[in-house]
């Protein structure tokens, strides 16, 4: 049987995009709520919860871009074009809040300014990255393998509400993972917070889940076509699970269970989008086996996929493992 | 206001700028890990507190350097999409791989043991500690390997065919990486990134040395910064002589350019130490030259014929002066650590190396050196093979995206501004983080995320706080 390798390659780029939306997205909502924690103390600890693993989290996106420009370069080479503004206005938010991680320890005076640098690369990273997804979502037209749009189609309505559901998204998150790694009244706080997160993640979900199928006649078909609609009926409810798992968890006091349901809902959110424009990689204009690369490319590093990404997860899990439990605000400071 | 401005222009501006900012953060970084991972190794072996301490300081200084090349390289990795598209979908299928396995095998290796470098020796213990700090080294270097076959394939393309969609595709793997620029790139920039951290190494032992607080420490830093450039120097300068050979063969025009040859030398070339190159009147003016030297060096004979600028349409020229200026600063600061390295090894007979004054004053000077030669020499090479991105095939023209100019030039700005405005700062924190002495009390401030035993086994931590009693 002749592999499918085009097919491969998307399940594994779509898994490295995962893989950073779910991992970046928890320490980018730590940067969102920031400013929401008056004291520099739980300041201090919310920054050291995400210092070791943030950098590898990133590397993630890393992968999705280089890996889209390796084995399905035409898709890389119309989608950047087309979101070129969200695209760079998410280089330059991550540049602000990756450097805030060492540059807040190296200042007294300036440390004020690289808070709000941590924040709002944070904010602005978080809500380019949905902007880029509803965009990306409400497609781009491609013709003689270029983008043939303006540098302002981007920016829809739909656009707009995907950039803030990935915000809020991204700060429950954050708030959920702040539970699961602290303690006290920060904890407290971020508890609070992952209320008020969650419930805006679920009415934003339900927002775009609503107004998706209306964008192309295809979604449409997907969302209620047989056999497709089984999962417009499937996702929804494992969501209203996933949401009650979290609020269950908040109310109990229950460490991880939060985090863990969150990250429930955005991997059922992810799976709604793939599932309405697959087999398009640049809906609906170009789909994984046109963009793909010839297979020599894809073959040959897809032998160096299957052997170094198991090993990442391997060492990636280890330095989660190494930094596990609360984090000790003593460690930081003395 | 920039529609009169070309994309085209705007994009190669863009790409220069950022990687040029890009490239001078895993120049020091490729250097400094290896450092890390040799004074790790020496206190492991010899239980010399002077070597964790010097670990210590320059890990900080390490932390900060590499966060600023993970955001810049991070655009470089968008920035072919954004701005080179055609390029990206031309060049995707044969680039992309290496820069997949650059992510696979590098990035995440580094990052994925930095955190626990940085942060984990008193959670891990000092073996597998040791073991991260390698493998951040290896990640540094594994990430060079990659990056420059991808460069090197552009310069020096090979095993490649094309498809019906105008797409570069793979023919050989073996003949893609191992492309006939490919072996001497690599090992003149690692060599140069190994130079570029000796000269900061170096400067920063020379400060403390001139102002005599910790003699120890700096005079450590000092003299494995020095025998560094005594060794490496001489062996850097034969693997340029190589690389540019090299060049001679599968980028004449390159050569051509670097020398300022705009006319064909049939019985002998000169060596044009000096001179201004007027691309109007295709000479160079003023030119200080050594008859037939150009030929020697080039052609290993003095009357050997070396073919000019004028044999090579002039829409195939790169522009003159900027390679043949760039070349010539980076041979002269070359030179220049050359001479630095002998003159230590003279200090070092006479067993002045920790107190000769000027030789530590010039060390200082020096510091920022390697940074400047780093980039004269990728300028030249990067403009040397103008006016292509893939050399001989495909036209820098030709490469880029169907983007609208202000789009181009406004992104542009902000980069300039942000860029000025984050590494500007991040320099001063490293000038002010290695003005401090080794393992000094960080005054009032913090000394950063989680640097200190906290939730540690009892045991370590009095191990470690012994250790810093004793310092």
């Amino acid at each position: 049987m002749e592999l499918d390798l085009a097919f491969i390659w998307a399940a594994i780029i779509a898994f490295a995009v995962l893989a950073y939306v779910i991992l970046d997205g928890f320490d980018l909502g730590v940067g969102i709520l920031f400013p929401f924690f008056p004291t520099k103390a739980e300041k201090d600890v919310m920054m050291n919860s995400v210092a070791p693993v943030w950098d590898g989290n990133e590397t993630w996106l890393v992968l999705g871009g280089g890996g889209l420009l390796a084995v399905f370069p035409l898709a890389y080479a119309t989608i950047l074009p087309a979101l070129y503004v969200p695209i760079v206005a998410m280089l330059l938010g991550l540049i602000f809040r990756g450097v805030a991680f060492e540059y807040r320890w190296r200042t007294k005076r300036a440390e004020h300014l690289w808070n709000g640098a941590f924040t709002g690369g944070s904010v602005v990273a978080a809500f380019s990255q949905g902007v880029a997804l509803g965009a990306l979502v409400q497609g781009i037209p491609v013709a003689n393998r270029a983008y043939t749009g303006g540098w302002w189609d981007w920016l829809t309505p739909f656009s707009v509400v995907t950039g803030l559901a990935v915000l809020v998204g991204y700060a429950l998150l954050g708030a959920t993972w702040l539970i699961m790694k602290t303690t006290g009244e920060l904890a407290e706080r971020a508890r609070r917070y992952a209320y008020v997160t969650g419930v805006g993640t679920l009415v934003a979900m339900g927002i775009v889940s609503l107004w998706t199928p209306f964008l192309e006649p295809l979604y449409l078909d997907r969302w209620f076509g047989w056999p497709t609609a089984a999962f417009s009926f499937i996702v929804p409810l494992l969501v209203i699970g996933c949401f009650l798992v979290l609020a269950q968890g908040l109310r109990t006091g229950h460490d991880s269970r939060p985090f863990l349901a969150s990250l429930g809902l955005f991997v059922l959110g992810y799976i709604g989008i793939g599932i309405s424009f697959y087999p398009y990689i640049v809906p609906t204009s170009v789909t994984i086996w046109d963009a793909a690369a010839p297979d020599e490319s894809l073959a040959f590093l897809l032998v160096g996929a299957v052997v170094l990404v198991p090993l990442i997860l391997a060492y990636t899990a280890y330095a989660y493992w190494v930094f596990r439990g609360k984090v000790n605000p003593e460690e930081g400071y003395h | 206001m920039f529609d009169n401005l070309d994309a085209t222009l705007l994009a190669r501006l863009q790409f220069a700028f950022t990687v040029s900012f890009h490239i001078i953060f895993p120049a020091f970084s490729i250097g400094l890990a290896s450092y890390l991972a040799v004074l790790q190794g020496l206190w492991l072996r010899t239980n010399e507190k002077v070597y964790l301490e010097l670990f210590d300081f320059w890990k900080t200084i390490f932390a900060l350097a590499f966060g600023m090349g993970v955001v810049s390289g991070i655009v470089m990795s968008y920035q072919f999409g954004t701005n080179w598209s055609v390029f990206s979908d031309k060049a995707g299928p044969i680039i992309g791989p290496l820069m997949g396995y650059e992510v696979l095998s590098a990035f995440f290796l580094e990052a994925g043991f930095l955190g626990v470098m940085l942060f984990g020796r008193e959670r891990v213990g000092p073996g597998l500690h040791f073991f991260a700090t390698i493998m951040v080294a290896l990640g540094t270097l594994m990430s060079a390997i990659w990056i420059l076959a991808v460069n090197s394939w552009m310069q020096t393309p090979a095993g490649f065919a094309m498809n019906d969609a105008g797409q570069y595709v793979p023919a050989d793997w073996w003949a893609i990486i191992f492309n006939p620029s490919f072996p001497y790139r690599l090992v003149h920039m690692v060599l140069a990134a190994y130079l570029t951290t000796a000269l900061v190494v170096g400067a920063v032992g020379a400060y403390h040395l001139l102002r005599r607080t910790s003699p120890l420490r700096s005079g450590t830093m000092f003299s494995m910064a020095m025998w560094m450039l005594t060794i490496v120097a001489p062996v850097q300068i034969i693997a340029g002589d190589l690389h540019g050979l090299n060049t001679l063969e599968y980028q004449p025009v390159k050569v051509m350019a670097m020398e300022g040859h705009y006319r064909s030398y049939p019985d002998g070339a000169p060596l044009i130490l000096f001179g201004m190159p007027n691309p109007e009147e295709k000479r160079v003016d003023y030119a200080l030259e050594i008859p037939k030297l150009s030929s020697l060096i080039l052609k290993h004979d003095l009357n050997a014929p070396l073919a000019g600028l004028d044999t090579v349409p002039e829409a195939l020229q790169p522009p003159v002066p900027i390679v043949f200026w760039a070349f010539r600063i980076m041979v002269a600061i070359g030179f220049a650590m050359f001479g630095l390295g002998l003159w230590s090894l003279y200090c070092r007979w006479r067993g002045s190396l920790y107190d000769s004054d000027w030789l530590h004053r010039c060390a200082m000077v020096m510091g920022p050196a390697g940074f400047v030669a780093v980039l004269a020499g990728w300028i030249t090479t990067e403009v040397g093979r103008q006016p292509f991105t893939i050399y001989g095939h495909l036209l820098t023209a030709d490469s880029v995206s169907p983007i609208a100019a202000p789009a181009v030039a406004t992104s542009l700005i902000a980069f300039i501004i942000v860029y000025f405005l984050i590494f500007g700062a991040g320099t001063f924190y490293i000038l002010r983080l290695m003005a401090r002495l080794p393992r000094d009390p960080m005054g009032d401030l913090d000394e950063g995320p989680i640097r200190t035993a906290g939730i540690t086994p009892a045991p370590q931590a009095a191990k470690h706080e012994e250790t810093r009693h004793g310092a």
